[in-house]
């Protein structure tokens, strides 16, 4: 099972803190990897926070065909957070050329762009990047977005951490998504490793998910150049909030009802009954059987768990205004906020949607029967 | 025969049948029921004279007694060797014996019967199902294996306790954006109906008996009011009881508009009366047994009832066109009619189409997917059966239904509207008594439900069919079950109450081998449908065929 660890902080942390929950929790975890998905980020990239930042590994030659592509398409680098790594790596982790943290300055002509034009391009220069990557094999891209940071590798989450100086002052964030294990439901592959991310939406799962061909199938033929890849069954989740946030315009508390919507009978009751049974209709293929617990951030920056319908997976929320963390187990959360009301700690169920809002003042838990919030 | 007696070409001995009848002297009591129960007449009385060699003894020997032949005369059954009446196999008369004594045994080598069926340039029709052996042992459906086993990574379910939804939708779906939109501008959103994933195929009133009928239908009612499944019946193409139409079983009801039309009169003029909306409506365009040929009902079973349904006169022939007569084109009449079958029930009601099992099954449905209210598709395989066909269209036209179906929804697939058309498969489902496993093997394959016929005759009603050509004689009336008969004589032998209380125990069995199917595969909160990666089989071919796992 993987551990999976989010924070959400008023002040920036240090990704080590995440790294170090996990390491709490190592007894469950094969230390087999990590990724990393920063957002809200703190330090000097605090100033760009408009500006798309790639992160994803190079090879040498890699970095020069990406230097190519982003001139010609008229990106101009404006900051890169270096990361100088000793000649061997720790046993267990692959030598790798170049960890790559670089925001970029838009191309001229781009702020005429609609925020809907910009998302897709975006979307489209990282897809092009990881087709380019995956052709010679001199490139991985985990995301190409303002205000993201992404990094996977794999190895010990600690030694790589280590290895890679994560500790560093620049690398600061508000929101942090940390998972402590390779894909091991399908072969190993960078890209199979949680967070997943795609155009602001970032989510990682443990558990394995029984329906996914059905979901795959039915996200690949969507005819949205996005939904691809599926190295793991997990991204599906990705994708499907994705799905019903911008393809549906639905809110985080309709997405339980797509993965696992009401049976009839409490359908019938639900004062949004006849939508939500329309809703349950048209993307049954969407509708999960776990076991899964997903914990994410949305494009607002709110973090969220939900479970599945009746497997669950754990996962436990606590933390004080201000300071709140997910985590999957009991002493991961105990390591990184001991300073709790732990009577307070949440462990969401099968109807329930856990939210921590931008503010991060308190914790709010949606229940599928409750009303849905005013479509706009 | 006598020595001198004369031999036509037809000229059979009881060897060259199918079956020949076994009867035991020693234990007949000659209560004479065979003969009376034999719905083909191929026994009769049979007097019989025997010679006695009476060897007297030497002594006794004098001129005027010396005759050892003593004739005696004893009765018994013959067979008829008559290709008319030959025996069909279906062992009534084992049924009625008190003693046990008479028995139909199946012939150690190939009948030269078959070469005779033809008298007066007709050829061989029967009811039934299909007759040819399968180059595989149980046929592809029964081989396919579920494979993908839930323990560690994802708990298995427990079959008995945890909830389960298996259930399916008939109707168009729109896709979700579409949906959303149209909810929001109130516009008309196709209606589906949440019904369970196995449906009692077509077979018409008129092919089956009254009884039958009725015991299905009530099967049903109780199924959906008692017990709270889902249960829905195609009514095929014969019409519907008038009281029916009228009642509030109707919904539970798919109704069945074929190219004869026969029995819509009496639907249409139903209409206003109706308390219920039907389930759906499924227009027939062609079905698995008789691929592009029309439907089949023969005089014998066209009595004033049936005649009055329909709105025919009674005891002629009933046989459908191939194809519909208003159509010439896909495009416009098959849209035209299934528009129009809408308008009959202002939109309420979902129409599709039911095609039988063909490899231009792609181009019907690449139409369909473009149309906007097609409800679904139902696909009737080679293994369909049916009331009456000519056997050469049994047995040797069709599709087979998995890799049709299967190409199918891989179509769909690729136009990304997987289950936005349901796909229905029919055809040989549960052909060899698996039932729940061939069901899940097609639903894993992509079809959104199944449908079943033959599996219900013989469960429910304990018909005597087999896919080695037993009895089959549905299509003249003659059913020795009183299954697809329309004689009351025969009928009456069939307890409408007992089929009911059959239907249930199928459907009840059905449920729970279909969740041990599901629940090792972790799924329960909705029908697999197209979960292809818990599937696999031993043959390679079929493998990348169906593109499932093969496992040796």
């Amino acid at each position: 099972m993987c551990r999976l660890f989010a924070v959400t902080s008023e002040e920036p942390l240090s990704p080590m803190m995440a790294i170090r929950a996990l390491d709490v929790m190592r007894e469950g975890h094969d230390g087999s990897g990590v990724g990393l998905f920063l957002s809200d980020l703190g330090g000097p990239l605090e100033e760009l926070k408009g500006a798309p930042i790639l992160s994803g590994i190079f090879t040498n030659e890699g970095i020069k065909r990406l230097d190519q592509f982003m001139m010609n398409i008229g990106f101009m680098t404006k900051y890169k957070l270096s990361i100088r790594i000793p000649k061997t790596p720790p046993s267990g982790v692959p030598r790798r050329d170049v960890y790559l943290i670089r925001a970029y300055e838009y191309p001229e002509g781009w702020e005429a762009l609609s925020q809907e034009e910009i998302d897709y391009r975006l979307l489209m220069i990282r897809l092009q990047l990881r087709q380019m990557g995956e052709e010679k094999e001199d490139m991985i891209v985990y995301s190409f977005w303002p205000d993201v940071i992404m990094i996977k590798e794999i190895g010990d989450p600690l030694t790589v951490a280590e290895y890679l100086k994560l500790d560093r002052e620049e690398l600061q964030a508000r929101i942090i998504l940390a998972q402590g294990r390779q894909n091991t439901n399908y072969a190993i592959n960078l890209y199979a490793c949680h967070p997943f991310f795609i155009q602001g939406v970032a989510t990682m799962t443990n558990g394995e998910n029984t329906a996914f061909v059905p979901i795959r199938e039915f996200l690949s033929s969507r005819g949205f150049p996005g939904y691809l890849g599926y190295q793991s069954d997990s991204e599906v989740f990705t994708h499907i909030l994705h799905f019903s946030l911008k393809r549906l315009g639905l809110g985080i508390e309709a997405y339980k009802h797509v993965i696992t919507p009401l049976q009839d009978e409490d359908l019938e009751k639900h004062p949004n009954g006849p939508f939500l049974k329309h809703l349950k209709n048209s993307c049954r293929r969407l509708i999960i059987d776990g076991p899964n617990c997903v914990i994410g951030c949305l494009p607002d920056k709110t973090l969220f768990m939900v479970q599945d319908r009746k497997k669950l997976r754990p996962g436990v929320l606590g933390g004080r205004p201000g300071l709140f963390a997910i985590s999957s187990e009991m002493c991961g959360l105990d390591a990184a906020i001991p300073d709790r009301n732990k009577s307070k700690d949440f462990q969401p169920m099968h109807l329930d949607t856990a939210l921590i809002r931008p503010e991060r003042q308190e914790v709010t838990i949606w229940s599928q029967t409750a009303p849905l919030p005013l479509q706009h | 025969m006598v020595s001198n007696g004369s031999i036509t070409p037809s000229t059979l001995s009881v060897k060259d049948l199918p079956w020949q009848i076994h009867w035991d002297k020693d234990k007949c009591t000659l209560c004479g029921r065979c003969t009376a129960v034999c719905p083909v007449h191929a026994i009769e009385l049979g007097v019989h004279r025997k010679r006695i060699v009476n060897v007297l003894p030497l002594e006794g020997l004098h001129p005027g007694n010396g005759h050892s032949n003593v004739y005696q005369v004893y009765h018994g059954i013959r067979q008829k060797t008559d290709p008319a009446y030959a025996c069909v196999g279906c062992a009534s008369c084992s049924l009625v014996c008190p003693n046990d004594c008479i028995a139909p045994y199946r012939s150690d080598e190939i009948d030269k019967l078959r070469y005779h069926i033809n008298q007066g340039g007709q050829p061989r029709r029967r009811g039934g199902r299909r007759n040819a052996t399968d180059p595989s042992p149980g046929g592809i459906l029964d081989r396919i294996k579920f494979t993908r086993i839930s323990m560690l990574t994802d708990p298995a379910l427990d079959a008995g306790r945890h909830e389960f939804e298996l259930r399916t939708l008939l109707g168009r779906v729109l896709p979700p954006e579409e949906t959303l939109r149209v909810y929001r501008e109130q516009g008309w959103i196709p209606p589906v109906r949440e019904i369970y994933p196995l449906i009692i195929g077509s077979m018409s009133f008129g092919a089956l008996s009254p009884n039958m009928w009725e015991g299905l239908q009530m099967g049903v009612a109780y199924l959906n009011e008692e017990l709270g499944m889902p249960v829905r019946i195609a009514s095929g193409e014969g019409g519907c009881p008038p009281r029916l139409l009228r009642s509030r079983f109707l919904k539970y009801l798919i109704l069945q508009i074929a190219s004869g039309y026969f029995g819509w009169d009496e639907i249409i003029h139903a209409l206003p009366e109706m308390k219920e909306d039907p389930c759906a409506v499924e227009i027939k365009y062609g079905q698995g047994a008789k691929p592009g040929d029309g439907g089949l009902l023969m005089w014998y079973k066209v009595n004033k009832l049936i005649a009055a349904i329909r709105g025919v006169p009674p005891g002629v022939s009933l046989p459908s066109p191939p194809t519909h007569q208003t159509k010439y084109s896909i495009e416009e009449a098959v849209a035209k009619m299934i528009q129009s079958m809408y308008m009959a029930w202002g939109f309420r009601v979902p129409v599709y189409p039911k095609i039988s099992g063909t490899s231009t099954a792609l181009a019907v449905l690449n139409n369909l997917t473009r149309n906007p209210y097609a409800a679904g598709l139902a696909i009737d395989g080679e293994d369909g059966g049916t009331g009456a066909a000519y056997t050469v269209s049994m047995d040797h036209m069709g599709h087979p239904i998995a890799s049709n179906l299967r190409d199918c929804y891989l179509n769909l697939v690729k136009l990304g509207k997987q289950n936005e058309i349901p796909l229905f498969a029919g055809g040989g489902v549960g052909k060899y008594g698996n039932l729940a496993s061939n069901a899940a093997a097609l639903i894993m394959l992509g079809a959104s439900g199944v449908q079943t016929g033959k599996y219900m005759m013989q469960a429910a009603a304990g018909c005597l069919g087999s896919e080695a050509d037993r009895c089959n004689i549905c299509n003249i009336g003659l059913c020795p079950k009183g299954i697809t008969s329309q004689d009351p004589r025969l009928y009456r032998r069939l307890d409408p109450e007992k089929v009911a209380e059959r239907v249930v125990d199928v459907f009840l069995s059905f449920d729970t081998e279909l969740r041990k199917i599901v629940a090792p595969l972790g799924r329960s909160t909705s029908l697999p449908i197209g979960m292809s990666d818990a599937l696999a089989i031993n043959d390679h071919h079929a493998a990348e065929r169906l593109q499932i796992k093969f496992v040796v």
